[in-house]
């Protein structure tokens, strides 16, 4: 096939197949050099980025929504087109017709948005509640077949933050796909799939994928439509950068009007992009300020992405997140570096526009990447705190080099897998469970297999450990299965027809499960093991605290006595997890990430052998517990770089704070080290990290005068957050995390 | 062989090239009024290690160390136990770690002078320039760590020359001058550091029960600090 937008473009497999992978590799030009090229913001930029921020200052003077539609239900075409400043802008559509706005999506399910529109002071509309009384949400359908123990098991928080009421995102479309072949082209390609499969037999899963081919090819035509009504066609290729762009976006704000899923990733658009721009400046009609105008433009669209939550989603997911993921960098499977000039535009965005936590923008790292993009990124951190990095080199062997990024830390191929996201189950509290014999002292609730409480003068290691592993089982066997009815029924009533659309028809999944408190586990065990844990009785004979005498390795402090506790740990979750079969076939993954559910994870956790206090918060992700290490930062990194990527493959967080002063003496020095710390903590096959280079007493003065900081971003678990978008609690609780300082 | 070691620290980024795995040995002869670890003074105190402890763990953060990275042995006083650290150095140079040794500069013996063959750079906090000072505030001669400074030069052993800058004490022109006099006599120095006094130690003086005598100095204020090093500089 060709086209004449293809103009230019150098010929491959990507012509006659979809494959954007290809079309990047026949294509794109890797960039070497420094940040010197790079343009500052034009006075256009800067004229909306002020209209931006005096919109988002509102949103904050109205508790946090502007305002919400509640009488229209989220589609592709159900609002007329918004604008933030339709004469100025290069890039065009919003999710509603006016900026900020949130529409409610009632798909996942009814309650979470009445709920989320009465926390807000409005009232779903009669319309839409008329409306859905005659059809089943996603949580209707949940609900309808989750067994008693499922419900328990939810309702006593050993699993919490389930996607079983809204959805449940971590899907990535390849929206690429829409500039690269233009809409038609992809209908087409969709058709003759749906025609294939008459050949086959017509089972369950054929009829099932049939169907979802209709949608699939349907939204794309109301893709087409919500374009047309901003005066674009986007049937055919994208014909320059400014296109290019656009298509991309109007894609991807499909995705963001049709699902409300947790996290709702961009995927890996820049050096993509920068084919486009090459090409444009190339023949002279794009200069690098024209450049860089297009990505600040296509950023300021994703800062003003929203969805509408609840106050208690807001106690999971602080800080009111899309997980607007952009993968950047990384090296090719042919040895070039997949950074390109517009890995720095993407990048610049966060001084053009100012530092913000979305999109959230994900350097994927490698040892071989240039020196000179390896700084300039080290310096985007330090100034910023915004940016996260991955390990390429541990993840390109297994997806290649067109994998992006789903959330925080989900590596899926672009277009060629998705996951099915599980939340995560609270670790800490299992093993609570387990040594009082199957029942959970916060809740009052019995769960699990029944047995004797371990009650005696001093815990037992063998014996907690034998008992721990009957409860990792029996959780797991449940986990799964609550899972596999989750996306079942999310499959069957709030499926991702546009997203879906942009992948290939037969897609790899993933199921992935998670884990929460695996320090507060290993530093228990350790306890256990190390010093003498002498289990409290409450006056029903129950375990509620414990009296811990002597010393015990805790992790974070680089010992293998209880590093290897805990990598043991996810070793034998994944396992169990791994015995029941997942719905769709899907590979069993799991993580160990919280977001900011560390802290009400935390509350819900009675006391632990580790001397945590009972409701005390969990450290996030896989951090070692706050202010317990010992040997500094590297000690501590080190630590975590021994969970095995290959037990978690749905990703490793690790969040590290360091004060200016600790990582250097002059600016040059701090760039440099920071470099030689990502380098080493990588080469030691760790998967995640996000960087902070900040003083605590930033932060508190943050917290006790919030308007004086109004764009203060940190990275937390997995993602950034404005800070003044926190609770109160989980600001605390940011405040009280280990800093590394200067002895 | 083992040796008293206050602590360890996994990262250091302020005391020598890049990334430091840095080791504080126990006790110190010295008494500097500005001194911000007190708790290494006493020789008996610490835990004691041998030198194949110290570099099973160094090995561990080789990664992370790059080009210009290492160890750096500070303190206390390192050159109070040459022995440990020179054997300390020798097991770093066969796993190719890079030493760095930071120091008062105040002894030199025969087997200080084996540890330097064994030393890629000296970290030297000279404290003062002014000699009647160095007696005061420290409770020794200056002329020794000149010495110092010779012997180094002669052996072509790279240094990183430091001054802790107190007001009051050392932050006035002509102790910058002298210093800078010093700086471009000696042509082992390829990198002159001035570090602001700082205050952060005062818990440690509390919790030891003992005074801080430079208690009520305040620590110099950013401009200083540039109106200083651009004198130095330039």
């Amino acid at each position: 096939m060709k086209h004449n937008n293809w103009n230019g473009f150098k010929a491959g497999v990507w012509q006659d197949e979809i494959n954007v992978r290809d079309f990047i590799q026949q294509n794109y030009k890797e960039y070497c050099g420094d940040d010197q090229f790079l343009a500052k913001a034009t006075a256009r930029t800067e004229g909306l980025n002020k209209k931006l921020q005096s919109l988002f200052a509102l949103e904050r003077q109205f508790g946090g929504v502007l305002d919400i539609d509640t009488a229209t239900v989220s589609s592709l075409t159900s609002y007329s087109p918004g604008y933030i400043d339709k004469e100025n802008e290069i890039i065009v559509g919003i999710q509603t017709n006016r900026p900020l706005k949130r529409g409610v999506n009632p798909f996942g399910g009814m309650r979470m948005v009445r709920q989320a529109c009465e926390a807000y002071g409005y009232k779903l509309g009669r319309k839409v509640e008329e409306e859905f009384k005659f059809r089943t949400t996603h949580n209707d359908g949940v609900f309808r077949a989750y067994t008693d123990e499922m419900r328990q098991a939810r309702k006593c928080h050993v699993i919490t933050g389930l996607p079983d009421a809204y959805g449940r995102g971590r899907i990535i479309g390849d929206y690429r796909r829409v500039a690269l072949y233009g809409v038609d082209k992809l209908i087409e390609e969709k058709k003759k799939d749906k025609k294939e499969l008459a050949d086959g037999t017509f089972n369950t899963e054929m009829i099932r994928l049939d169907e979802e081919l209709f949608q699939q090819i349907a939204f794309l035509g109301y893709m087409k439509e919500m374009a047309a009504m901003y005066g674009f066609d986007i049937s055919q290729p994208a014909g320059n950068a400014r296109e290019a762009i656009q298509w991309t976006y109007f894609a991807y704000l499909a995705a963001i009007k049709e699902q409300n899923g947790a996290a709702m990733s961009l995927g890996r658009v820049s050096t993509f992009f920068d084919i486009y721009i090459e090409r444009d400046i190339a023949n002279g009609i794009l200069t690098e300020e024209g450049a860089q105008e297009l990505f600040d433009d296509f950023v300021m669209k994703l800062r003003v992405a929203r969805h509408l939550r609840t106050p208690e989603y807001n106690e999971l997911f602080g800080g009111d997140p899309m997980w607007i993921t952009e993968a950047v960098g990384g090296m090719g499977e042919d040895g070039r570096t997949l950074v390109t000039k517009s890995s720095y535009r993407v990048l610049n965005t966060l001084y053009t526009l100012g530092s913000s936590p979305e999109p959230n923008l994900t350097v994927l790292w490698s040892n071989s990447l240039p020196e000179n993009f390896k700084k300039f990124c080290a310096k985007v951190s330090k100034d910023t705190d915004s940016i996260q990095y991955e390990n390429d080199d541990i993840m390109r062997p297994i997806y290649g080099d067109d994998y992006a990024i789903a959330c925080c830390v989900s590596a899926m191929k672009v277009g060629k897998q998705m996951q099915f996201f599980g939340a995560r189950c609270n670790l800490a509290k299992l093993l609570l469970i387990a040594i009082n014999g199957g029942f959970d002292t916060t809740s009052g609730i019995h769960i699990g297999p029944q047995m004797p409480v371990m009650d005696g003068e001093k815990l037992d290691y063998d014996e907690v450990m034998k008992r721990f592993e009957i409860y990792i089982s029996w959780l797991s066997n449940l986990y799964v299965n609550t899972m596999n009815i989750i996306h079942y029924m999310h499959d069957k009533y709030a499926y991702e027809k546009t997203q879906m659309a942009l992948h290939d028809t037969k897609v790899g999944r993933f199921m992935a499960f998670g884990i929460a408190g695996l320090s507060v586990v290993a530093d228990s065990l350790s306890a256990i093991k190390f010093a003498k844990v002498k289990p409290i009785m409450n006056e029903n004979g129950f375990i509620v605290d414990f009296d811990t005498q002597g010393d015990f390795p805790k992790y974070g402090n680089d010992d293998d006595r209880v590093d290897l506790i805990a990598k043991d740990m996810a070793h034998r979750m994944i396992t169990e997890l791994r015995k029941t079969p997942a719905y769709r076939n899907a590979e069993h993954t799991l993580s160990v990430l919280t977001i900011t559910s560390n802290v009400m994870y935390g509350k819900n956790t009675g006391a632990t052998p580790d001397g945590r206090k009972a409701s005390a918060p969990f450290a996030p992700g896989a951090n070692p517990m706050h202010n317990r290490e010992e040997n500094g930062a590297l000690a501590s990194l080190n630590s975590v770089a021994k969970i095995s990527y290959d037990d978690c493959r749905d990703g490793v967080s690790n969040t590290f704070s360091i004060t200016p002063d600790a990582l250097g003496r002059s600016d040059d020095e701090r760039v440099t080290n920071l470099v030689s710390i990502l380098d080493g903590y990588f080469a030691k096959k760790a998967h995640h990290i996000n960087v902070n280079v900040l003083n605590r007493e930033t932060l508190m003065k943050a917290y006790e005068d919030p308007e004086a900081y109004p764009n203060l971003t940190i990275r937390v678990s997995g993602y950034a957050v404005n800070f003044n978008k926190l609770s109160r609690e989980q600001q605390r609780e940011v405040i009280s995390r280990t800093f590394h300082e200067a002895m | 062989m083992t040796g008293r070691v206050h602590s360890i620290q996994s990262l250091g980024a302020l005391d020598g090239p890049g990334i430091r795995f840095v080791v504080f040995m126990q006790g110190c002869p010295l008494r500097c009024g500005c001194c911000h670890n007190p708790d290494t003074w006493d020789f008996s105190g610490g835990t004691k290690y041998a030198p194949q402890d110290i570099i099973s763990k160094a090995v561990r953060y080789k990664e992370y160390f790059g080009a210009e990275g290492g160890i750096t042995v500070s303190g206390g006083e390192p050159l109070c136990q040459p022995e440990f650290v020179r054997e300390l150095f020798e097991l770093c140079h066969g796993e190719g770690i890079n030493t760095c040794l930071d120091t008062s500069g105040y002894i030199l013996n025969d087997s200080i002078k084996e540890l330097l063959k064994v030393t890629d750079r000296v970290l030297l906090d000279i404290k003062y320039t002014d000699s009647e000072q160095y007696k005061n505030h420290v409770g020794c001669e200056l002329e020794k760590v000149i010495d110092f400074l010779g012997y180094l030069n002669s052996q072509k052993i790279p240094v990183t020359l430091r001054q802790v800058i107190i007001p009051t004490l050392n932050d006035d022109e002509e102790s910058i001058l002298k210093l800078k006099e010093i700086k471009n006599k000696y042509t082992c120095i390829d990198k002159t550091e001035l570090l602001a006094f700082k205050k952060i130690c005062q818990v440690k003086y509390d919790k030891m029960g003992i005074e801080f005598p430079f208690a009520d100095i305040p620590s110099p204020d950013k401009e200083t600090m540039t109106r200083l090093e651009k004198l130095l500089f330039n």
